[in-house]
Formats: structure tokens, C-alpha cells, sequence
């Protein structure tokens, strides 16, 4: 297994409060990780340092084999391409326009919009589902359809590498489970995915390297199949459950016990 | 709550979604579902189209992506690779003609009147006049320039803070230019070069300062433009207290100037900030497209390859360092950078604050104003900051009221 993206020894805070301390993972080549935990175990966190949107305290993030802070800005973006979880759109931008703002860090000032841009931008809307949406702007969209639009821009940045922090929060179920197939089509073209999931079920069924974290740190992480069981459920959500296999794909689908009162 | 004896109670509430989503992981690319909503990235990464996945539905993506082409033709146009937007090529066109016909009402009026022939006669050097060339031209030039450096100046300071009245009028750098200005007339000799380098540190300094009092990890646009109003307030203050300190005749000097005013502006004032704002414009064009980049909020700004550091840093300068410029010149000249850039960017249609409409509006609103002010007492001048500021009132009225409304 080979990795171009690495954290070793990393500790993260803001400000005061300290999310993680020596935190060490690799990011597989190729393959679609999902990260999973309870809210605020520092997923996000962790998807911030690994974009050097947050600088580590103490510890390295580094791109084959270099650290991302010492990358000119628009090469690691060629390389690394991020979607946060409330992204800006700007007033009265347009869909299409938001989209082509991916191309960025593939242009300059003397190759400004090219046809090759033209094409990704017409390439990543009908990935993302939202080529019908091309001239409508933005702020009057729905949730779900920004959501989609947002990954289009992702999409249109063309980068063989992909992290997305909870890419389906907004979407309805069907669009959830488009928006999966679509990550893990991507993986089969040999990008590599990483995506924060809260959904351990989807994430069990789609991604092939599970990341699951409590309190900053890694629980455990490997293929979804090998490690997901009752007690690593119990450990990182504090939930009761049962495991069973998912009649669909056969992977493991958690099934909490807990039923009210 | 613990019920962990229950075996498997919910085992088949999974099954009803069994049939959305079977094929997903297990077959990619296998058209999961019809057309639009997740064609496989088929083209996705350049090089990669030919996997075999994605062989089964290439026609799809192709017949979307031609559906939409026409579609974006419509709103921009490509020029040399620079792609602009149709109907910010329509301002432009209407705006140039607009700044040309005020430049020439500029010129033709005065305590006598010049007919359009007798201004061309003198342009084209066939009939020289002192009154055309030599009084009325620098001013009407330092209208129309300092009009679009203000412009420019707010709509950078607009896009730093995203917030419409983030601009440097309304948080204090025009006032701290002006004590620069100040302190170089009352401690110094009061030389243009030394009101210029006065003007400029003065902005910096209240830069600087609305900088570390709203820095707290990160930055928020409405901390930076709350903290400027507070300091603008001060700053003024300190202005009064300079100006009741000061001798009468440099008082007197210095509060006529306090409003903003072209009024007596010659050739030999302008040369050294022409130039300055030339260099910072050009400066700022190799930037636009970052800045509006950095629109998109901190996070994909600086994922999408933007320097986020060094764009600030140099969007602070070139914007202080317009500010600051025509304040040395003309005073600090109220409202224009506040109102220009967003009258722009509705003109314009844009998304976010555009560079160029601001500047055209800027050039048209100060030109308008100026001429206003000579126009409304003729034939006394009034300074035309009083009109811009009456105009920009207006125009801050109905800005608060929308943004209220909002609220």
C-alpha cells in the first residue's frame, strides 16, 4: 500500500483547545477512505491539516514525501482538492461560473480560460448532477443542489486526490447514494478519496479503508470488513449494536440495539 | 435505554432501500441511474476516459455537455483567453462613453463657457488656452483618475472585509491619511512629497492598526469594518485636535482642505500620483483574478492555490496606497469609495465586487459630483467632497435600510 499524502506526529489545536496529539496516518493511494467518528473528534480538523488550511503545531503533513506548507500554493492545488463543509459562494454568482472556479490553480495570468477548462467545467457539472442548473444563480438554490455544485467545483479542479468533509450532510437519500457511487467511480478511475462520513453504513459500503476516530485519535482503520465489529461501534460512538451483513454488498451494517424507552 | 438483548429488532428496515442503490458499489459505472444525475466521470481526469467502467455511458455526458456549451455562450465572452462577461462588456461600453462626455462638460465649463469646437481646437494643439489646458484639464483629469483609484480602493477593501461598507472611507484610512497629511503641514514644511509620504504612513499606520485590534485567528469581515468605524471616530478626533493646535494660517489651510476638493489642482500636482496609481493599478490586475478567487471564503480560496497572506497584504497596500495618494492631493474625499464599487458591481451583474466596473463608476461619480460642485453656487466652488458626501449619504441611507431589511 502506497501513500502520497502522510501525517506523522501531528497535534492540532484551536487556539486554546488542543484536537489532536500525535496523530500518524496515511491516506492510501487509490483507494476511497472514509473517516467516521462522533461529533467534534476532530475529523474535520484532521481534513483541514491534511490541505494545510491549519498548521500543525507539531508534526508533518507532507505530499510525496514534502511537506504541503513548503508547496507553491496552485501546485499542491493541482495535486489536492478540498471541499469544506460551508464553502462562500460569492452574491450573484452563477452555477456554472462557481464550478469554473475550480480551474484556478490551472490557470495563470498568461494562460487564462482555456477550451481544456471549458471541457472540465461541462465535464464536472454532469458528474455532479448539476448541468441543468448551469445559469441559475447560486443563493437561489436549494441546500442539496449548492451541496452538488460545490462538488462540482471540486471535480472541475481535476486533482488526483480529493477531500471532501461530509459531502452528503445536505443531500436527500437518493442523491447520498448517487453522490457514493460516484466517489467510489472515481476511486475505480485511481483517484484517491477521502471523505468524512456520518453514515457508517454507507461509508462501510462504498469506501474501501475505514479511518474511525475518537478524541482526536485514531481507533482504528483498515478495510471496512476487517474492523468494523460491535466493539469497535461501542469504543468510538459509545453505542450499542449489532452487526450485521448488509443483504446488498455483503458489508458489515451496524444495527444499534438502542430503542428508546 | 439498554435494550441489548433485542436481536437484530430492526433487521429489515434496511432492505426497502435495497433497490436504489444496488448496483452503486458493486458495478461502477454501469448508468445507476438515467442521464443527468450521475453520469460517470467519464472525462473527469484528463487521459482516464477510456476506463472500462465508463465505456457503457459515454454518450450521455457528451450530449449534456453540448446541451449546456450554448447556454454559457450567452453570459460570457472569451476574449484571448480572458474570459469576460457579456454585460460587463456592455458597461464598459456604456461607461467610457459616459467619463468622456463628462471629461469634455469638465472642460467647457468654467466661469466662461468653451463650445466643444473651441476644446477640440485646444486638444488638438491648434488653438492654445491657458484657462482650457492648464486650469480645467488637470482638473477634470484628477476627477476622473482619483475617482477610479477610489473606486479601486473600495472595492479591494469591500472584497478583504465582504462586507459593503468595509470601505476605506468609513473605516478611517481616509482620516489617518489626512493626519499623515496633517502632521507633514503643521511639524514639517508641508512639501507635496512630504504630504504624499505623510498620506501614505498615515494610512498604514491606521492599516496596522484596525489589522491587530480585529486579527483574533483569523478574520472576520464585520469585526474589521466595526473596529474601523471606532477608529475612524478617533482618528478624527486627533484631526480636530491637530488642526485647533496648529497656527491659524496652517488651520485655515488645513480645513479647507479637511473636505476634499480639486479645487486649484494643477499640472504640477499630479505627475508623481498619476503615477502611483498607475503602477498600483497594474499591480492589482495581475491580482484580480485571485482576489475574486478569495471570494470563495478562506478555505477553498487557499485549497484552490491562492496565497491568502500575500493577496491581503497586497490588497491592503494598493488600496491604502490609493486612498492615500489622492487624499495627499485632494483631501479625503468622502463616499466615493464606499458607493462606487457597489453601484459597479449592480451595474455589472457580477459576482462579487468587480475591479474594473468600480473603478469606471468611481471616475464617473467623482467627475459628476466635481462638476456638481462647481455648478451649485457658481460662481463660488464648493469642495467637492461636500457633494460627494450629500450623494454618498443617500446612497448609505439605502444601503443600511437593505441591509436592515435583511437582518
Amino acid at each position: 500500500m502506497t501513500a502520497r499524502l502522510t501525517a506523522r506526529d501531528l497535534t492540532l489545536r484551536y487556539g486554546d483547545r488542543v484536537v489532536s496529539t500525535r496523530l500518524s496516518l496515511d491516506v492510501p493511494d487509490g483507494r476511497f477512505t472514509a473517516v467516521v467518528g462522533p461529533n467534534a473528534c476532530g475529523k474535520s480538523t484532521l481534513l483541514r491539516a491534511l490541505v494545510r488550511l491549519l498548521k500543525p503545531e507539531s508534526g508533518r503533513v507532507e505530499f510525496d514525501d514534502r511537506e504541503v506548507g513548503s508547496y507553491p500554493p496552485k501546485q499542491l492545488a493541482k495535486q489536492l482538492g478540498f471541499l469544506p463543509q460551508d464553502p462562500l459562494a460569492p452574491d450573484d454568482i452563477k452555477v456554472r461560473q462557481l464550478v469554473g472556479r475550480g480551474r484556478f490553480p490551472h490557470q495563470s495570468l498568461l494562460a487564462l480560460w482555456s477550451p481544456h477548462d471549458e471541457e472540465a467545467v461541462t465535464t464536472a457539472m454532469a458528474a455532479a448532477g448539476v448541468a441543468d442548473l448551469a445559469d441559475r444563480p447560486v443563493r437561489e438554490l436549494s441546500g442539496g443542489q449548492r451541496q452538488r455544485v460545490w462538488m462540482a467545483m471540486v471535480l472541475a479542479q481535476q486533482t488526483p486526490c480529493l477531500l471532501l468533509d461530509e459531502p452528503t450532510s445536505f443531500l436527500d437519500i437518493t442523491h447520498q447514494y448517487q453522490l457514493l457511487g460516484l466517489l467510489a467511480r472515481l476511486r475505480d478511475e485511481g483517484r484517491t478519496v477521502i471523505a468524512v462520513l456520518h453514515d457508517i453504513n454507507q461509508a462501510c459500503r462504498f469506501a474501501d479503508h475505514l479511518i474511525a476516530m475518537r478524541d482526536g485519535r485514531v481507533v482504528a482503520e483498515g478495510d471496512p470488513t476487517d474492523i468494523v465489529d460491535a466493539a469497535l461501534i461501542k469504543d468510538v460512538f459509545d453505542l450499542p449494536s449489532v452487526i450485521v451483513p448488509d443483504p446488498v454488498t455483503d458489508t458489515p451494517m451496524v444495527v444499534p440495539t438502542l430503542q428508546g424507552e | 435505554m439498554t435494550t441489548q438483548d433485542t436481536n437484530t429488532p430492526q433487521g429489515t428496515n434496511a432492505t426497502p432501500q435495497t433497490n436504489n442503490t444496488q448496483d452503486t458499489n458493486t458495478t461502477p459505472g454501469t448508468a445507476t441511474t438515467p442521464g443527468t444525475a450521475t453520469t460517470p466521470g467519464t472525462a473527469t481526469t484528463p487521459g482516464t476516459a477510456t476506463t472500462p467502467g465508463t465505456a457503457t455511458t459515454p454518450n450521455t455526458a457528451t450530449v449534456t455537455a453540448e446541451a449546456a456549451a450554448p447556454a454559457l455562450r450567452g453570459s460570457a465572452v472569451t476574449l484571448r483567453g480572458l474570459r469576460v462577461e457579456r454585460r460587463t462588456l456592455l458597461l464598459v461600453a456604456a461607461l467610457v462613453p459616459l467619463i468622456l462626455a463628462l471629461g469634455l462638460l469638465g472642460l467647457c465649463y468654467g466661469a466662461s463657457w468653451a463650445t466643444p469646437r473651441e476644446v477640440f481646437d485646444v486638444l488638438t494643439g491648434a488653438e492654445p488656452s491657458v484657462v482650457i489646458w492648464d486650469w480645467r484639464m488637470p482638473r477634470v483629469l484628477a476627477g476622473l483618475v482619483f475617482g477610479a483609484a477610489l473606486g479601486v480602493a473600495g472595492a479591494l477593501f469591500q472584497n478583504l472585509t465582504r462586507n459593503p461598507m468595509g470601505s476605506p472611507d468609513v473605516i478611517g484610512l481616509d482620516a489617518g491619511a489626512y493626519t499623515g497629511a496633517l502632521v507633514a503641514l503643521t511639524v514639517l514644511s508641508g512639501t507635496s512629497a512630504q504630504l504624499a509620504v505623510g498620506s501614505v504612513l498615515g494610512g498604514l499606520a491606521v492599516a496596522a492598526a484596525i489589522y491587530l485590534l480585529a486579527y483574533d485567528r483569523g478574520f472576520s469581515g464585520l469585526r474589521l469594518v466595526v473596529i474601523g468605524i471606532a477608529i475612524n471616530a478617533m482618528v478624527t478626533a486627533l484631526n480636530s485636535w491637530i488642526v485647533l493646535r496648529a497656527e491659524l494660517e496652517v488651520a485655515i489651510a488645513a480645513v479647507g482642505w479637511s473636505a476634499g476638493s480639486l479645487n486649484g489642482v494643477g499640472w504640477d500636482d499630479l505627475g508623481i500620483p498619476f503615477t502611483v496609481i498607475a503602477v498600483l493599478f497594474a499591480l492589482m490586475a495581475t491580482q484580480a483574478h485571485a482576489m475574486h478567487q478569495a471570494s470563495l471564503g478562506d478555505a477553498v480560496a487557499a485549497a484552490t492555490g491562492v496565497g491568502l497572506d500575500r493577496l491581503r497584504l497586497l490588497m491592503v497596500l494598493v488600496g491604502v496606497g490609493c486612498t492615500a495618494t489622492v487624499t495627499a492631493v485632494a483631501g479625503p474625499i468622502a463616499f466615493i469609495a464606499l458607493a462606487a464599487p457597489q453601484i459597479g458591481r449592480r451595474l455589472a451583474g457580477a459576482a462579487g465586487v468587480p475591479l474594473l466596473p468600480a473603478a469606471l463608476t468611481g471616475a464617473v461619480l467623482l467627475q459628476g459630483a466635481d462638476l456638481l460642485a462647481q455648478m451649485l453656487l457658481a460662481p463660488v466652488a464648493l469642495p467637492v467632497g461636500v457633494v460627494s458626501t450629500a450623494i454618498g449619504g443617500c446612497y448609505l441611507i439605502w444601503l443600511l435600510t437593505k441591509e436592515v431589511r435583511r437582518a
